[in-house]
């Protein structure tokens, strides 16, 4: 079970700020295609990944990290602080 | 180094008196504040600045232990905003003691480049006709690999 989050407009978009993730995926893109899989709103929200950054317990990695032992995973568009 | 990320509003001057006051293994503090600017049309209701509870703290932590490593600094504060401000209310701010200037002008900017796109804050700017999340920019990416160089 993962922690998945979403910020910002992918928050808006998928309608959720968080939810809990029974999964088998490999990497972290093995699970955005699981989620896409499950309905239009995370199909449109993941769309397209180049415009999305990902962070696996809260650091910045790639989609192609691996997701074994992982607890959080969360997806949001490039940051805006400052 | 201290690192604050809060809802409320900070004293800038209060703030940058305390950092600056009694040192003396420092000879120069630089300080930054970002402040909310209206969009052109002048017509900014408000900014939502969403973040990562712990993922922030952690991310800027890392950005000003890199900027410790690379120069010569005597002490690090990051307070960094998130909730609804209002235009001219202020977001953040950074402040860097060193023994020498070059050091503190540097680091504060590299700590400014690396917050801008690096800490996992999202800014949506809302006015009367909606509401609009600020979308990065290239020139924030740039910025970062003149310090890579």
């Amino acid at each position: 079970m993962i922690d998945v989050m979403y910020f910002a407009w992918v928050r808006e978009r998928i309608g959720l700020p968080k939810e809990k993730v029974e999964t088998e995926a490999a990497t972290v893109a093995e699970l955005v295609d699981e989620l896409k899989a499950r309905e239009e709103r995370y199909a449109a929200a993941f769309a397209d990944t180049t415009a999305l950054r990902v962070a696996v317990d809260q650091e910045l990695t790639d989609f192609d990290a691996p997701l074994a032992g992982v607890r959080e995973v969360a997806f949001f568009p490039p940051m805006t602080g400052g | 180094m201290k690192v604050r990320v809060q809802s409320a509003a900070f004293d800038f001057g209060a703030e940058a008196n305390a950092f600056a006051a009694g040192r003396k293994d420092a000879g120069a503090v630089v300080t930054f504040t970002g402040i909310v600017r209206d969009l052109a049309r002048g017509d900014l209701d408000r900014m939502e600045i969403e973040h990562y509870p712990g993922m922030t703290e952690k991310a800027i932590e890392a950005i000003a232990r890199q900027a410790q490593e690379r120069w010569a600094l005597k002490d690090v504060l990051v307070i960094h905003r998130h909730g609804v401000l209002e235009p001219g209310d202020m977001i953040m701010m950074v402040a860097t003691a060193a023994p020498h200037r070059v050091d503190a002008f540097a680091a504060a900017e590299f700590l400014m480049d690396y917050l801008k796109s690096r800490a996992p804050f999202w800014k949506k700017e809302v006015t009367a006709n909606g509401a609009q999340w600020v979308e990065s920019r290239d020139e924030d990416e740039a910025a970062l690999t003149r310090w890579s160089e």
